[in-house]
């Protein structure tokens, strides 16, 4: 294997078509293997991270599900102390559920006492690692194994947490939305954020094969899809200001996203489908007009 | 250089002179002045090559010393009670990855009903979690036992956390005379953090891997190798320091009296002046009586319990927990550790949630078990008259 | 051979090169070396770091390795000049009776 993009894989157990380790590749590949990598558990972490079957080639760490903003912080402040901090950055990798819920705790921290660390939250939308339960990233509408689709419930109920605004609310320098859609725009973003001192925060969205039902051929386009009906802004703030978005040239309506994976697919034929996706066009529309994304 | 200082002071001072490199903390009492007086050190430039920081929660504080230690620093930090649970999961977890994480946790209840006060109940919890843990009966013990802790938890035949338990208020807060240390000495005693393997981009290693079957039980029984290479070297350590400081703690465990005794009472921590005062005392009466203080609870001193034990035809355990749905949990350590001896048992839970250990309660447990007036098995010490209802 | 358990778990970079996951999928990528711009999306969007722009014949073209490739099928869908197709193995194409 000669490739150059060398510090993750091959030989991980990753589903066939997986979404984060796209995205994995992509940043390690920004800070070229510079950097040490703190992860929660989480998809990413299972089949990445079996004794004797790492599939890392930097520094790495994992320690428990909720608790990666606080290691990192841990490894900064020991990089700080020893003098080795010219060594590399410090990298977590988290899931939505690790982030948004169980974890935000520590992530907090990490942000409020602004560690220098670059935080990529690999958003697939729910607990793929388990078996796709909701998490609060999940999108409304979904149907996971814990907000199933039935006779009364259309899937989940509910919105997905707005993580950029609780990252951007805690003063952190960066904070940033990406794809897996644009991966010329991760490495940007993540060499960006290794520019600049404190803590950063990059959302990722990384399809995923088995919880969203779609196939391996589809990751890339269901990821585009999502920014092109606009249910997924990908946006930029440096110190609290929007800098950047990624704008859309003809926006799509969101069934165009939602038609082509499994868990939305009852919307079409559910009695409260209709409702739902009303609901998730209403969140597309009030992210274009928040974000001015249409061109 | 002798001080009159308080207990959180005598482990401060003690920590600073172990030349740490990350401090993580979150703010409980009956703990709190311990690491106040370390962020007071550290924004005073004293700590040297040294980030504290006050964490969101012990969660966030133990995780933070975690990374830190797993790439290389020297970490410590102090909690208790529900502190301690709260960190539970991070230490267990540390421990599996042998991360010679030190903390030092000030013993008090667990709640509910919420308590501030001292008893035994939080360590307890975390027996089985892979940590090393020590009772101190004073605070120049506390102070003594901090080098010595870094030395056995950084040793590379050990590797496992470090947990000193010293009695919230009792000690903590009392203003005690204390043989400050000097720096030469730690630095001769203690020597720099040598991990044997750590995170670099040098060698880019990866740490916290999971096991699937075909692996965990091996990790398991490596932790238990560790554990009993730790009581080896953990009594090298005390006596090395009782060579360098003058200042003999003794080992595992400290036997007063118990080759003729019939009675042999067993206590921990600060509670253990006392009992030892009134075994004193019956002894000038002609009583045959011994006292038995546990200082290394894990790894558990097996034989030189049974050792101090041989001969008594009473054992007497002061509990400052309990097992619920069973006994106190030290008993059950002694006797296992006794186990094919017969000598009778008894047991009494004292001091819970800070209540008051009168000396006459002592004397009249000790009395009335040396004289056969009580049942063997487990008792709770004073307990007022009350009856249960639902409000 | 006796197993190492290493202190705490820790293990080796790219340990993970053992598993050769390449019997994972039904298909694998074809690449029409004609066609191929070498413009490399499908080595930044290989999931499984499998497919490399490499020198060959005095071009540059896009080599899968089938060692590892797992034929999820996003090289083929990313490509840009349309040089990749996705074939189903042999012992797939056999009837099941």
């Amino acid at each position: 294997m000669s490739s150059r993009m060398s510090f993750f894989g091959p030989g991980h157990g990753a589903c066939p078509g997986c979404g984060l380790t796209i995205a994995t590749r992509n940043v390690l590949e920004a800070l070229e293997g510079k950097c040490f990598v703190a992860n929660s558990t989480g998809c990413l972490e299972i089949v990445s991270s079996q004794y004797d079957r790492s599939a890392w080639g930097v520094p790495y760490i994992h320690s428990l599900f909720e608790n990666a903003g606080a290691v990192a912080a841990g490894i900064d402040l020991a990089l700080k102390a020893l003098k080795r901090k010219d060594e590399g950055k410090v990298v977590v990798f988290a899931g939505d559920g690790a982030t948004a819920d169980i974890g935000i705790g520590p992530l907090s921290g990490m942000f409020d006492r602004n560690h220098d660390v670059i935080y990529i939250c690999l958003d697939n939308e729910a607990y793929q690692n388990t078996g796709n339960q909701q998490s609060g990233l999940t999108p409304p509408g979904s149907n996971t194994t814990t907000t199933p689709v039935g006779k009364l419930l259309p899937g989940k109920l509910g919105k997905k947490k707005d993580m950029v605004s609780i990252a951007v609310a805690h003063g952190v320098p960066y904070v940033a939305t990406a794809s897996v859609a644009f991966h010329a725009d991760i490495r940007r973003k993540v060499k960006k954020a290794a520019e600049i001192e404190g803590a950063k925060y990059i959302q990722i969205h990384t399809p995923c094969v088995t919880g969203w039902g779609i196939d391996g051929k589809q990751t890339i386009e269901s990821a585009r899809l999502a920014y092109e009906t606009a249910l997924y802004p990908i946006v930029e703030y440096e110190n609290g200001e929007l800098i950047r978005v990624r704008k859309i040239k003809e926006r799509k309506p969101v069934e165009e996203y939602l038609k082509i994976q499994r868990r939305f697919r009852h919307l079409f034929t559910h009695p409260r489908g209709k409702e739902v996706i009303e609901i998730l066009q209403k969140i597309a529309d009030e992210n274009a007009a928040r974000f001015n994304l249409d061109i | 250089m002798r001080k009159v200082v308080r207990g959180f002071y005598s482990i401060a001072y003690s920590v600073k002179l172990c030349r740490p490199n990350v401090i993580a903390a979150y703010p409980i009492t009956p703990q709190t002045e311990i690491v106040e007086n370390l962020a007071s050190m550290y924004a005073n430039g004293e700590l040297g090559e040294c980030e504290y920081v006050t964490a969101e929660s012990e969660f966030g504080a133990a995780s933070i010393l975690v990374g830190a230690s797993a790439a290389g620093a020297r970490t410590f930090t102090a909690t208790c009670s529900q502190g301690l649970i709260l960190m539970s999961e991070v230490l267990i977890n540390a421990a599996g990855m042998r991360l010679p994480i030190v903390l030092v946790n000030t013993n008090r209840a667990l709640s509910a009903p919420l308590s501030i006060w001292n008893d035994h109940q939080d360590s307890m919890i975390l027996r089985d979690a892979g940590l090393m843990q020590i009772h101190v009966e004073s605070n120049q013990e506390a102070h003594d036992m901090v080098p010595v802790a870094f030395k056995v938890a950084e040793n590379h035949k050990v590797m496992l956390p470090f947990m000193i338990n010293m009695d919230g208020y009792k000690l903590t807060h009392a203003y005690e005379p204390i043989d400050l240390l000097d720096q030469e000495t730690i630095d001769e005693f203690l020597p720099s953090y040598d991990p044997p393997v750590y995170m670099t981009t040098k060698n880019p290693l990866t740490f916290g891997s999971y096991a699937p079957p075909q692996y965990y039980a091996e990790f398991r029984v490596v932790m238990q190798n560790a554990m009993d290479r730790a009581r080896k070297e953990l009594e090298n350590a005390y006596k090395e320091w009782a060579e360098i400081t003058g200042r003999d703690w003794g080992g595992h465990v400290v036997a007063e009296n118990v080759e003729d005794a019939e009675l042999v009472a067993i206590a921990m921590g600060s509670l253990t002046g006392m009992v030892r005062d009134v075994v004193s005392e019956l002894r000038t009466q002609g009583k045959k009586v011994g006292l038995l203080k546990i200082r290394t609870l894990r790894p558990f001193p097996i034989e030189e319990v049974r050792k101090a034990l041989k001969n008594a035809e009473k054992i007497l355990v002061f509990e400052r927990a309990v097992s619920f749905g069973h006994e106190g949990p030290v008993g059950m350590e002694v006797k296992s550790a006794c186990f094919g001896l017969t000598p009778e048992f008894y047991s009494f839970a004292v001091g819970l949630g800070g209540r008051d250990i009168p000396r006459e309660e002592i004397v009249k447990i000790i009395g009335n078990v040396y004289e056969g007036k009580v049942e063997q098995g487990f008792h709770f010490g004073t307990v007022k008259p009350f009856e249960e209802v639902i409000v | 051979m006796v197993m190492k358990i290493t202190l705490g778990g820790v293990s080796k970079p790219h340990s993970s090169k053992n598993m050769k996951t390449g019997d994972w999928g039904t298909e694998y990528p074809v690449v029409d070396e004609e066609k191929c711009t070498a413009c490399k999306a499908c080595e930044y969007l290989c999931p499984d770091a499998c497919i490399v722009v490499v020198e060959k014949d005095d071009k540059k073209v896009a080599v899968p390795d089938y060692e590892y490739c797992k034929g999820c099928g996003v090289c083929f869908s990313v490509c840009p000049a349309d040089a990749i197709r996705m074939e189903l193995k042999e012992i797939y194409k056999l009837e099941v009776c």
